[in-house]
């Protein structure tokens, strides 16, 4: 993981993000130790998602070294944690993680899905829960399009723009990059603030800086 | 840099990077709340997260805005800690300690420019810096913020959120940045090291 991390930070990646996706399923929250060994190790903005269910649980994981924290599942159990935080810790360290697919005619927000047997439909309307997380005091919005998380057939565009239209604070695309050219069509299509992905990179199928390089031939504004 | 004693001003929650940051180009900072660390360091950094009117009262409860004011070593302050070098902020409508004649207003939200400001902007420098020494113009650094000040005589950087604003300002010995420089890469860790060549 350490590796990991100091090649994402030599290769220019813009942000850090560490899921542990499995903590809400398995009721448990992200390693505290990790936190504090990436965290010295990073030069780049760190947000930390996985089991974050208090005040306590926030402090800590800030404490050791994030910069942001990001809840998904529980916020969808309970909303006013949403409002503690940013209560607490100011909207900007407060991301929420969306995970949604469509369900007949709508989209809605799922939780639990690091656990595909514990993944269930939250019946929240995506759209609505965006309302909701940004008056709470949300700071950012990843949204993760999970009919193409994995799939590695282009971000799901539809979703974003939908989404982007109810957004003041910045969203993050995710889900679905497979190619370069994904990552170009999201910033061209959309008004996403960043775009999220793992495999890819974890893989080393691209580059962070051959995409970077790429963005910019298309004229899309990237830090290089 | 041995001999330097680097105050960081105990703002709350989130300091590890910063303390992270200084480690990394080998200072030692030392988080504190106690005025005689703090008038007797080398150089002082005045970090914060959060609301003003929460960051203003734990100044003000360790009786610190004063000593603050006072000091006459480099002074930092980042983020929301360069809001409160000011004269106000108009987040909770809160009076700050006006080292700085400036008052912190929201951003506007616009089209392609949420608010908050989270994200990588340009930095536009104004004339040569010692602060920017080693920096190029037009370097990306982080932000993270919703207030910012607005650009004046004081101001020797600026960054753009649908107008300019300030992104780093200079007074006497009194400097800050909207930005974070400790999770801003090389540009961040080069202007830290920047700060703490400058001598009283």
């Amino acid at each position: 993981m350490l590796e990991l991390t100091e090649r994402y930070c030599a290769a220019g990646a813009d942000e850090l993000v560490f899921y542990d996706i499995t903590a809400s399923p398995d009721n448990r929250s992200v390693d505290r130790n990790w936190i504090s060994s990436v965290g010295a190790l990073l030069d780049i903005p760190f947000c930390v998602a996985g089991g974050i269910r208090s005040l306590a649980d926030a402090e800590e994981i800030l404490n050791a070294g994030a910069d942001k924290i990001s809840i998904n599942s529980p916020a969808v159990a309970r909303p006013e944690l949403i409002s503690e935080l940013a209560k607490r810790f100011g909207s900007q360290c407060v991301v929420i993680g969306i995970d949604s697919r469509k369900v007949g005619n709508d989209w809605k927000v799922f939780q639990y899905t690091g656990d595909e047997q514990r993944s269930r439909n939250s019946e929240r309307a995506t759209l609505e829960w965006v309302r909701e997380v940004q008056e709470r005091g949300g700071g950012e919005i990843v949204l993760n399009c999970m009919s193409q998380d994995g799939e590695r057939n282009g971000y799901d565009i539809d979703q974003l723009c939908s989404v982007q239209e109810l957004c003041t604070v910045p969203l993050v695309a995710s889900g679905g990059a497979g190619s370069m050219r994904d990552f170009e069509q999201v910033f061209s299509a959309t008004r996403v603030s960043a775009a999220l992905a793992a495999s890819v990179f974890h893989s080393q199928e691209i580059s962070i800086p051959d995409l970077k390089q790429y963005l910019d031939a298309a004229g899309i504004e990237v830090r290089l | 840099m041995g001999a330097q004693r680097v105050a960081i001003v105990d703002s709350g929650a989130n300091i590890a990077s910063l303390r992270n940051a200084l480690e990394r180009i080998g200072t030692h900072g030392l988080f504190t709340l106690d005025a005689k660390i703090i008038r007797n360091a080398s150089h002082v950094i005045l970090p914060g997260v959060g609301a003003a009117a929460d960051a203003m009262q734990r100044l003000n409860d360790y009786e610190l805005a004063d000593v603050i004011s006072e000091l006459t070593q480099p002074v930092l302050g980042i983020c929301l800690g360069m809001q409160l070098l000011a004269t106000s902020s108009e987040e909770g409508n809160v009076r700050c300690m006006n080292i700085v004649p400036a008052v912190a207003s929201i951003l506007s939200a616009g089209s392609g420019a949420p608010v908050p400001n989270m994200g990588w902007c340009r930095v536009s420098q104004l004339g040569v810096q010692v602060l920017f020494a080693g920096i190029p113009d037009a370097s990306y650094f982080y932000f993270v913020h919703s207030y910012a000040l607005p650009v004046s005589g004081f101001t020797i950087a600026t960054a753009d959120h649908l107008e300019p604003f300030t992104a780093v300002l200079a007074k006497d010995n009194f400097y800050a940045a909207q930005f974070h420089p400790e999770r801003s890469a090389g540009p961040g860790a080069r202007f830290l090291k920047n700060f703490l060549s400058i001598t009283s």
